[in-house]
């Protein structure tokens, strides 16, 4: 039996699988970096494009079973392109290029065609990640974003520490692929379908099978997302790889993880949150703390960003603790809090990534007189992770995730989700702080035009969404 | 339009001057134009009709939650604003005279400042209210690490972090309250007085939003920010925080907490009431013991907004008009306090009772003068302003709301009352060891300067006004209030 697909639906994943083969074969053919770089950034805004074509007539559906094999019911399509998929694919692109932006100066000593066609098939993964409807796609995209980016992280090939937090990032990875797939088969083995929207009640004697599932599934996407328990691997691998990888690992990576975790909980599991709401609570408040706590006592400036993106994590996570009440609005909440986070982590990862040779966080003393464009940038987008005005972007992103958890009525996570805030504060506000002090030695400026567009393009999002948070929140909010 | 005038006033000025080379004239100006507008407001608003929310702006910000940028002023408002944009127009005065380092920054930090502070007065959305809440904390908090005193960085790092503490949990404090009632809106709020809220919810809800706004008023036992945060602030920092910053927290009390959770309110109100009166003993008797001016007169801010939260825990009209009284009385005496505390640590290069000496009437006497008037008038001399808002709380105390403990509020009123009597005692002891006594010989310092005359007098005059006139005060606070309590 033929099947038609509509080619329309995957646009930006074939535009971007296209975009990372072209690079490959460019390079290969010796054109020079500064095309290649061109064209890369061309063929994301082209997906880009894509994603916004897509918009009207949402949903489009493929890769669906054929009416003539399955009975009454909900269409069961494996890849759907709705809201919650344009949302994420926009996410996800706009991240891309500013990534591509900032490897543009930093990455002189790796082979550029082969980075940049890594990066598209990572990509690629997450893009396919975030339309997956069925447990297979999820997992076979899943691989398909992580393969790529254990290379990525090694890609520094003279470089010992990069190649222990590829190793380190490769064995914790294929352990959690192991637990995701155990607990896939766990539920395929239940319930009988791998299509996230079939899920449904089972019978008394095999709800604790599907219960380990469950809590299997959310251990493998926590080692994504860096959870904690799950998190060790985040600050040596974020330390060792290239910056704009760790960018890369710490947003797209994540956006994916996350996507993925909505994905199966809200859509699949949503009669079983009474089995997962809890777990997500401690998981989120323990991720906060640990992650808080530990960013607190970093002196390199890499690894705090590490951290805090593991506490990050923790907030991103806190909504979907309220399990099956108002579940839609918890997962529009985390979506909201990924999107704002993504712009406010890769403006911090940006400006860190131009002045790469500042390794302690001590370093960027006075970084705001030699520099004040870059100085306030960075300052800016710390207050904005810490949810302070004039960073009202990032406090906007808390509200929402606090509304999405009272809500759900999970207080005491807010409580201690308002504690965190606390704690948080403390290490952004002594890094920011740092900034406006006299100067102790003498800096060299990064000059390159990408590198500043990319901290243009972030402080530009980053204003205008702190005046008009609407902007990227009617398009988060309004899932489901 | 006015209000969104009074905002943008200062915003625009402090975004102007992010680009251009400026100086505290330049804050001056910005300042007195706000002043001016102002002026023109409380000139337009119907005095006849304060009770209800006027001038109202209601845009749409972020339909996606619900949240409104919605500003009003009504009588409870304009009283604070007057004090906010009032308070700050001085302290570029006084800045004339001072000239400190990075004016500029300076200059932007109080414009922002001056923005957050008006904006929590006018806001009408809880959201906005938040948000505004949060906007003075960055300012401050560099204020402080800046332009502060020796222990600058551990004093700024408290403020900031026990404020932050307490804002995270009024922002949870405020969304249970919001989501469960439907809708974010003050007026509505206030106007439903807790209909479709369950007791638990509301009790929870009041707990969590009267830690949020105790931390910042503040209330024993979470002041401990205070003393440090005043004592290392400079002269305009200290002014404004006193002034200002902590009658937001009593503020959110009287128009969010009371009207929209009146049975938390009755349930925690003893509770409130109770440590209301342990502040005001103990901010007292740890007066008698400071020998730092600034310090003392931040310990005496806990007993004077201890007598404002007792006021407010009676739940009733005479209490609240009690505290809003008690919270413009203490803006205006307390921040003539800190400008004289400012001045004479300025001249004596010490704050220290033993290194300022003995006998400064002598030596200093306009100086002398103004400070003892400030002291009587903040130990609550009948005819200033201090005296009222005190006074009127302990009525209020005397017969609290119906379903609060009567035996309870009356006890706290004694107690109070003898809080009242120590707040005399440390401010004479503070008076004789300084003002009066055998005049010691110090190095030549100068009496009153001209701009420091311009920048107190309007604050002593009010003190005398409010003071001798309160019913101009109280005829504004009253019809709001009783319209917020229900009846």
């Amino acid at each position: 039996m033929i099947q038609g697909i509509s080619y329309a639906a995957l646009s930006p994943v074939l535009i971007v699988a296209l975009a990372g083969l072209a690079l490959l074969l460019a390079d290969a053919f010796e054109v020079p970096r500064r095309v290649l770089g061109t064209g890369a950034v061309a063929a994301l805004a082209a997906a880009l494009v894509a994603v916004f074509a897509l918009v009207p007539g949402r949903p489009h559906v493929t890769f669906c079973v054929p009416a003539s094999l399955r009975g009454a019911g909900p269409l069961p399509c494996s890849y759907i392109v709705d809201n919650f998929t344009l949302t994420f694919q926009g996410i996800v692109l706009a991240s891309a290029l500013v990534v591509v932006l900032m490897s543009l100066d930093s990455l002189d000593d790796v082979p550029m065609g082969e980075y940049l066609f890594l990066v598209f098939c990572a990509v690629v993964g997450v893009l396919t990640l975030v339309a997956a409807r069925d447990l297979i796609l999820l997992v076979v995209a899943l691989e398909t974003l992580s393969l790529p980016v254990f290379a990525l992280v090694a890609l520094k090939r003279y470089d010992g520490r990069a190649t222990e937090a590829a190793i380190k990032l490769f064995l914790v990875s294929v352990i959690s692929t192991a637990i995701l797939l155990f607990g896939i088969s766990l539920v395929y083995g239940a319930t009988g379908t791998m299509h996230v929207g079939l899920i449904g009640p089972v019978a008394a004697d095999l709800k604790p099978v599907m219960a380990a599932g469950i809590v299997m599934i959310v251990a493998g996407f926590g080692f994504k997302v860096a959870a904690v328990p799950f998190h060790f691997w985040a600050p040596d691998v974020y330390q060792g790889a290239p910056l704009p990888v760790a960018a890369f690992l710490s947003v797209i990576s994540k956006a994916g993880g996350f996507a993925g975790l909505a994905i199966v909980l809200a859509l699949g599991f949503s009669s079983y949150g009474h089995v997962w709401g809890p777990l997500i609570a401690v998981l989120a408040a323990v991720t906060m703390t640990a992650g808080n706590l530990m960013a607190l006592r970093q002196t390199h400036a890499i690894r705090l960003l590490a951290w805090s993106s593991v506490a990050q994590s923790g907030y991103m996570l806190a909504p979907l603790a309220v399990g099956s009440h108002h579940t839609t609005q918890a997962v529009a909440a985390t979506v909201a809090y990924v999107a704002f986070y993504a712009i406010m982590n890769l403006g911090a990862f940006a400006v860190v990534t131009g002045f790469g040779p500042r390794v302690l966080v001590e370093d960027y003393r006075g970084l705001a007189r030699v520099s004040p464009w870059h100085g306030a940038a960075l300052a800016f987008f710390l207050l904005c992770l810490a949810g302070l005005p004039p960073g009202i972007m990032g406090l906007v992103a808390k509200i929402v995730v606090f509304e999405g958890v009272v809500t759900g009525g999970v207080t005491w996570l807010a409580v201690v989700m308002a504690i965190n805030t606390v704690i948080g504060l403390y290490y952004y506000l002594a890094w920011a702080v740092r900034l406006f002090q006299p100067a102790t030695g003498s800096v060299s400026l990064p000059q390159g035009l990408p590198f500043r567009s990319a901290v243009a393009v972030t402080a530009a999002g980053a204003t205008v969404l702190s005046v008009e948070p609407q902007l990227l929140l009617q398009a988060t909010l309004s899932l489901g | 339009m006015m209000l969104i005038l009074l905002l943008l006033i200062p915003l625009v000025g402090a975004a102007v001057l992010a680009f251009l080379p400026g100086r505290i004239r330049y804050g001056l100006y910005v300042s007195g134009l706000t002043l001016l507008a102002f002026a023109v407001l409380a000139c337009v608003f119907d005095y006849d009709r304060t009770e209800r929310m006027q001038q109202d702006v209601d845009w749409s910000w972020i339909p996606a939650l619900d949240i409104r940028f919605h500003l009003g002023v009504d009588g409870i408002s304009l009283p604070l604003v007057g004090l906010t944009v009032l308070l700050t127009f001085l302290c570029f005065v006084y800045l004339g005279r001072h000239p400190d380092k990075h004016p500029r920054m300076l200059t932007v930090l109080l414009l922002v400042l001056e923005v957050g502070m008006i904006g929590t007065f006018l806001a009408q959305d809880l959201l906005l209210f938040f948000v505004f809440f949060e906007v003075v904390l960055i300012p401050m908090y560099a204020l402080i690490a800046v332009w502060g005193g020796p222990e600058r960085r551990h004093a700024a790092y408290k403020f900031i972090l026990y404020t932050l503490l307490g804002s995270a949990l009024l922002l949870v404090g405020l969304l249970i309250l919001g989501v469960n009632a439907g809708t974010f809106d003050m007026v509505a709020l206030a106007a439903g007085h807790g209909t479709g809220l369950s007791h638990t919810v509301q009790v929870t809800a009041f707990l969590l939003i009267g830690l949020g706004l105790a931390v910042k008023a503040p209330m024993w036992p979470l002041h401990t920010w205070l003393p440090d945060a005043h004592t290392e602030a400079p002269t305009v920092g200290s002014v404004l925080l006193a002034g200002v910053l902590l009658k937001m927290g009593t503020y959110g009390f009287v128009r969010v907490a009371l009207p929209a959770l009146p049975s938390g309110a009755e349930t925690w109100a003893p509770y409130l009431g109770f440590l209301a009166v342990i502040g005001i003993i103990y901010g007292s008797l740890a007066c008698l013991a400071q020998t730092d001016l600034k310090r003392m007169i931040a310990y005496s801010s806990v007993g004077h907004m201890g007598f404002v939260l007792l006021g407010i825990a009676t739940l009733t009209p005479v209490g609240v008009n009690a505290a809003l009284f008690g919270n413009i009385a203490h803006g205006l005496i307390t921040g003539l306090l800190f400008f004289l505390a400012g001045s004479i640590k300025e001249r004596y290069g010490t704050g220290s009772l033993e290194g300022i000496g003995a006998g400064m009437l002598a030596r200093q006497p306009h100086l002398a003068a103004v400070l003892t008037f400030a002291c009587v008038a903040s130990l609550g001399l009948p005819g200033l302003a201090g005296f009222w808002g005190e006074m009127l709380a302990l009525v209020g105390a005397y017969r609290p709301g119906a379903g609060l403990p009567r035996e309870t509020f009356v006890t706290y009123m004694v107690v109070a009352a003898l809080g009242a009597v120590l707040t005399a005692a440390y401010f004479l002891r503070l008076l004789s060891r300084i003002t009066h006594g055998r005049r010691v010989e110090v190095a030549e310092v100068a009496d009153v300067r001209p701009l420091e005359w311009v920048a107190w007098t309007p604050l002593i005059v009010l003190t005398v006004l409010v003071g001798l006139w309160p019913k101009a005060l109280l005829d504004l606070t009253d019809a709001p209030v009783r319209a917020l309590m229900g009846g």
